[in-house]
């Protein structure tokens, strides 16, 4: 009893909308497809649509991972995109150009989109700007930057290592997979087996009285930001190596408003405050199910946003308190508000 | 004031006002006369805020009626008071910072050819309306060039260019140093002289007598009086503010309430002078915050900060936190220099703050009650050894039991207790990192009877243990009840302190009305001691 509701609690509750839509959507492509549940074992290896739907998804789903704390935090990032074509071209570029082992230059790569990173946490948190303004600068930016990295160019590789980041498999499943479960622990492990989750947590809810405790709110604010460039750069990296080539033009594209929405449908409030990992995943799988399910039917790609909004509405709608008192019966008990006087 | 025999300009006839929960307002009168400043006083709470809601149209009135200008009127909206002829500007003076001062004052009221704005006009009417309060500026400018006293002198203007009968100043002068404030009350008399009434809110004692003839007391949304200010002595002020009775203050038949009560348990003789102070405060100040004053605090002693609202006693106490930064002066820990910089330093050295503002800088709300119990503790064991859920869950456990927190259980969230319950995790919060001095800013305010007398209570258990208390409160019985010293501050300034068998209510009062020449002198004469010597 007392565990059931600490889980509950732990999560606000609000994991089970997108568990729901998740389903559903299961539900739909059980109906209308057959292929979609079909896997299959092939050299020890498992194929599949869902298989795909986890290699295919594993971009977002690391941007969400990052996404989360800096909402948490009550901030945005909006310049993962941009971090993720900076990443993928210092990749291509030390790849092609030089002869630097492997791991040396995943190290390059993530250093730089986790300076972009800190950059932006360095605005918001000593500078006090906007985060949606700060990280829109790093957006705009960081496209520049990686441009400039590339020389304009579409650099292609053929590096065995870096090809088999996002091609090659692991215990059967795409590593990609193994990377997002890596990550998703190791970020699991920190903020709930450490005092991190609720020192992000703290600052989100009330900055201030946080202060007053004596957390260190602006550090926490710094390391979240920095913590979701490192998110970006591992899934500009996978991106890179995806196609075999850095397209700093076109990679990360949007993506950092399909992180936003997996957060939020996975029942992080953008106003800060408590978080989820576990949801955010849950969002991302959302998208990226989505995506695949309107490919399947048919749905031609050009009017694909439109279900895609139709979905995010409707998430949101369940999200909100207001919406299921009146429209789902669910009634929860309103704290009094009791104006200023005097 | 002599032309006081006319029928009033307004006339506010038993107005009441409730919110669910709160009587804001209860049967309460206000007059004030054409050509008048008329000053409007009274504590946190005491209605001030909702009385000019009411009279400007904000909020509407449950009962009572409002006579303006010879007509009954119930202003739905600010606009509505507005055309009637009330013009109101508000503490957070609200020009819009990057529009030049001119668009501001006209803002809404452009004169326009064509469709299109008549620049030279709007210039020239912004002028006019400023040289009406003597005021010379660049209207070009974006007003967030200027000063705060400027921009409220440019607020005034644009409240008066609506043929204003009737002026609302609420808390004007907060902000503003002496100068600026001598500046602004220059164009306070001006205006008077020219007929206008001025409703003047504020929380300064020698602002009062320096430019108001009358002033209305309120206190927990009651009228508490209404007087001229040159027949009001300066200690019936204070006492009517903090809801005394004055007759039986000054005739000293009354039992002292510190007296009896000190007989009470818990409150032993005092030996303590003799004892070293481990935390000592020299010239600590800030501007536009407190004056710099010093401070001793010993172990196992509760001192009091006695002093009417604005006096600068929470500035005091975040000076000592490291909330805000001190421009002058030191504090000694066990000897040792200790600047207090940051919160963070001020709780490592043993220190905590619980805050008189329990929503915005003491609650979490969404995290939960156990969370909340040990979120300092936790803050200063660093973000990676985080305290073993076991260890958490008895922490919490304990305070809950021992301060009696009333929560449906550990992981509720903080926001849905009661206010008392609040109040007594938060206090436990800083209890659990076992500090050396606590300080208390206002424990008890907004929290019912039962809950005030068990935090009492607290308080007088952690002295017994050794703590060493700076209690902070508006209400003074409830100072002299728990302090054995009492510092009282006056107009953001200590002015000294009051020790053992001397404290009591009439002697804290005494000394808060007390000018700094010592005299308790009644209205008009100029009471800003620093300011340079000018002619009125």
């Amino acid at each position: 009893m007392m565990r059931k509701g600490l889980r509950f609690h732990l999560d606000g509750g609000r994991t089970i909308w997108p568990v729901l839509g998740l389903v559903a959507l299961l539900v739909l492509n059980l109906i209308f497809s057959e292929r979609f549940f079909h896997l299959e074992i092939l050299d020890g290896r498992l194929y599949g649509t869902l298989v795909d739907v986890l290699n295919q998804g594993s971009k977002v789903m690391l941007l969400a991972v990052g996404m989360t704390l800096v909402i948490a935090t009550g901030g945005v990032d909006l310049s993962v995109g941009s971090v993720m074509a900076v990443s993928g071209a210092v990749g291509a570029v030390l790849v092609t150009r030089t002869e630097i082992p492997f791991p040396a230059l995943v190290a390059c790569a993530l250093s730089a989109a986790v300076l972009m990173g800190l950059a932006n946490g360095v605005l918001v948190a000593l500078a006090g700007v906007q985060p949606i303004v700060a990280t829109l600068i790093f957006m705009v930016l960081g496209r520049g930057v990686a441009m400039l990295i590339t020389g304009g160019q579409i650099i292609t590789f053929e590096d065995r290592a870096f090809v088999f980041l996002a091609n090659g498999h692991f215990l059967g499943l795409p590593l990609t997979a193994a990377i997002v479960a890596l990550v998703l622990a190791g970020t699991a492990l920190l903020t709930r087996g450490a005092a991190v989750g609720l020192f992000i947590e703290a600052t989100g809810n009330n900055e201030t009285a946080s202060r007053l405790c004596g957390v260190n709110t602006r550090m926490v604010k710094v390391l979240v930001y920095g913590f979701s460039g490192f998110c970006a750069g591992a899934a500009g990296l996978i991106a890179a190596s995806n196609i075999k080539a850095a397209d700093s033009s076109r990679v990360g594209e949007m993506m950092e408003l399909d992180a936003i929405f997996a957060v939020v449908a996975g029942g992080t409030a953008l106003t800060g405050g408590r978080f989820t990992l576990i949801g955010s995943i849950v969002g991302a799988l959302l998208i990226q199910i989505l995506t695949t399910t309107m490919y399947n039917l048919g749905v031609p790609p050009t009017i694909a946003p439109v279900p895609k909004a139709a979905l995010i509405i409707v998430v949101c709608l369940l999200q909100s308190e207001q919406f299921r008192r009146h429209f789902v019966g669910r009634r929860e008990i309103a704290r009094p508000t009791v104006p200023e006087t005097g | 004031m002599g032309r006081d025999m006319s029928e009033p300009l307004l006339r506010m006839r038993g107005v009441s006002k409730t919110f669910p929960g709160v009587r804001a307002l209860s049967s309460v009168d206000l007059t004030v006369r054409a050509g008048e400043i008329h000053a409007l006083m009274g504590e946190n709470g005491a209605g001030k805020s909702t009385l000019v809601k009411v009279l400007t149209g904000v909020y509407p009135k449950d009962d009572g009626k409002i006579h303006f200008a010879g007509e009954t009127i119930a202003p739905a909206s600010p606009r509505e008071a507005e055309s009637a002829g009330i013009s109101t500007v508000y503490q957070e003076i609200n020009l819009i910072p990057r529009l030049s001062v001119a668009e501001n004052i006209l803002l809404g009221r452009q004169p326009a050819r064509f469709g299109f704005l008549n620049w030279k006009a709007i210039h020239r009417k912004a002028e006019r309306a400023l040289e009406r309060i003597g005021l010379r500026i660049d209207v070009r400018r974006e007003a967030a060039a200027y000063s705060v006293a400027i921009q409220q002198m440019a607020a005034i203007a644009r409240a008066l260019d609506v043929e204003a009968k009737l002026l609302i100043l609420d808390e004007p002068t907060s902000s503003l140093d002496e100068r600026e404030v001598e500046d602004l009350f220059d164009v306070m008399r001006r205006l008077r002289d020219r007929g206008l009434a001025i409703l003047f809110i504020t929380h300064f004692l020698d602002q009062v007598y320096e430019i108001a003839s009358r002033v209305t007391v309120l206190r927990n949304g009651e009228r508490v009086g209404e007087c001229e200010t040159a027949n009001l002595p300066r200690l019936e002020l204070v006492a009517k503010m903090l809801g005394k009775d004055r007759a039986k203050l000054e005739s000293g038949g009354e039992p002292r309430t510190a007296g009896t009560k000190r007989a009470a348990p818990g409150v032993p003789a005092d030996s303590e002078a003799a004892r070293e102070a481990f935390f000592q405060v020299r010239g600590l100040g800030r501007r536009g915050g407190v004056e710099p004053f010093d401070l001793d605090m010993r172990e196992g002693e509760i001192v009091g900060l006695a002093g009417l609202l604005g006096s600068g006693r929470t500035e005091m106490a975040r000076l000592l936190f490291g909330v805000d930064a001190a421009d002058t002066g030191q504090c000694l820990l066990d000897g040792k220099r200790f600047a207090p910089s940051s919160p963070r330093k001020a709780i490592d050295r043993g220190l905590a703050f619980c805050s008189e503002d329990r929503k915005t800088e003491g609650l979490v709300p969404d995290l939960s009650v156990r969370e909340n119990l040990i979120l300092a503790l936790q803050a200063s064991r660093g973000p990676l050894r985080l305290l073993p859920r076991k260890e958490q869950m008895e922490i919490a456990g304990h305070y809950i039991r021992a301060l009696d927190i009333r929560t449906p259980s550990l992981e509720t969230p903080i926001g849905n207790l009661s206010g008392g319950n609040q109040q007594k995790a938060l206090l436990a919060r800083w209890l659990a990192i076992q500090p050396r001095l606590i300080i208390l800013d206002e424990p008890t305010r907004g929290i019912d009877v039962g809950a005030k007398a068990e935090i009492e209570k607290l308080v007088q258990s952690l002295r017994e243990r050794g703590m060493s208390i700076l209690f902070i409160s508006s209400e003074l019985e409830e100072v002299v009840r728990n302090c054995r010293r009492i510092a009282v501050l006056r107009d953001r300034k200590k002015i000294g302190e009051l020790t053992g068998p001397d404290i009591d209510e009439r002697k804290v009062m005494r000394m808060i009305a007390e000018t700094d020449e010592g005299r308790d002198f009644r209205g008009g004469v100029p009471a800003v001691p620093n300011d340079p010597p000018r002619e009125e």
